[in-house]
């Protein structure tokens, strides 16, 4: 809920900002791996849209995939999980080099 | 190319022949014909924002973060599930070492003032943040806290974050350390549900080790499985009711400069 609010809030301030009638689309760019279960930020979302410029703007999340990389090997590879072994040499020491990411990437007014 | 509506009056315009400027910036114009009808013109435009969605949190966390670091203030945030000891471990942290070092305590819970008063009792300051409905603790609320708490030069904050395994991984507070905690009445499974905190974490308690004898939990089971999810974290494998393995955790603690970049 933070989370959308947080959206709903920045996005609203830059559109008075610019002079908007009205927001009416949002992007958001949500890691794989973030944490953020995209349902509940899309009913959390409607919830805080409410009685904003962004009453009537509609949701778009983008997913972006997470990519790791072995420490061990070096190989990088599409982990699905925190824990996935790297698919090279087996080795579970995996850095996660993107899909954490939780970004407003755009949106559009009139 | 998605084959998309003029975005201005709904015709059979592909989309991307629609371009968009900024109000300041000249009027577009359509190169195509419009209908009759009449309707009021209002561009479309897109603000390519590009902002971290916790973009505020981490400002106030950093700001967090500066004072701390200019009063030589080392900061952990305890996070764990509701019932690991957190309040248990603290109260006994600080009776014990509260002779070499001054500690400050942030309480968050949804209500109450019980765990406060739990620490008041060992003599440290204590705030109690108290977050209604919310679930997790944020850099705001810390900033609030520390301007009324005024912790001393050299002290060590404590906070104690929500229990909750999930929100509180994303919100960076300014501290120096994340710690999670979790007893041995738990899954030994738990950093493989909740990979995210595990990840978050820099050091890992396993509380209630007294317990063991009674209950199914695989030390080295829930170890493996934390490493899986993070290869960094540190362990320590304490009783805070019996105090069996507390010197390894006090150590740490007087002598971690945490992994923040300061």
């Amino acid at each position: 809920m933070t989370i959308a609010a947080s959206v709903i809030q920045t996005v609203t301030e830059r559109a008075k900002r610019e002079g908007a009638r009205k927001v009416t689309r949002i992007d958001l760019e949500i890691g794989e791996l973030a944490g953020v279960m995209v349902e509940s930020l899309e009913f959390c979302f409607d919830v805080a849209r409410k009685n904003t410029l962004s009453g009537e703007a509609t949701l778009n999340i983008i997913s972006v995939p997470a990519t790791g990389r072995c420490e061990d090997c070096g190989h990088q590879f599409h982990p699905e999980t925190h824990f996935s072994f790297c698919p090279e040499c087996s080795g579970c020491r995996v850095s996660i080099e993107a899909g954490m990411e939780m970004k407003i990437k755009s949106f559009n007014y009139e | 190319m998605r084959f998309k509506m003029c975005d201005t009056c709904g015709c059979n315009q592909p989309g991307n022949a629609v371009t968009f400027k900024k109000p300041s910036e000249p009027h577009y114009q359509h190169d195509h014909q419009h209908h009759e009808h009449a309707h009021e013109h209002h561009p479309a435009v897109t603000v390519n924002l590009e902002e971290d969605i916790l973009l505020k949190n981490n400002l106030i966390a950093e700001r967090n973060r500066g004072f701390f670091q200019a009063r030589n203030i080392r900061t952990f945030n305890l996070v764990s599930s509701p019932g690991s000891g957190k309040t248990t471990l603290l109260e006994k942290t600080i009776s014990h070492l509260k002779d070499r070092k001054q500690f400050i305590v942030i309480e968050g819970d949804q209500q109450t003032m019980r765990d406060a008063e739990r620490i008041r009792d060992t003599g440290a300051p204590v705030i109690q943040v108290n977050t209604g409905t919310g679930c997790h603790l944020d850099s705001q609320m810390i900033h609030r806290a520390v301007t009324e708490l005024n912790p001393p030069e050299d002290s060590i904050l404590l906070i104690e974050n929500v229990g909750n395994l999930v929100c509180p991984a994303l919100f960076d507070l300014g501290e120096s350390a994340k710690v999670v905690i979790i007893s041995v009445t738990e899954g030994d499974d738990k950093p493989l549900k909740y990979p995210t905190m595990f990840a978050a974490s820099d050091v890992c308690i396993i509380n209630k080790t007294d317990l063991l004898p009674y209950v199914e939990f695989d030390v080295e089971a829930c170890k493996q499985n934390a490493l899986s999810v993070n290869h960094h974290l540190k362990f320590f494998q304490v009783s805070a009711t019996t105090g069996e393995g507390l010197e390894a955790w006090f150590d740490w603690l007087l002598n971690e400069k945490g992994t923040a970049h300061w």
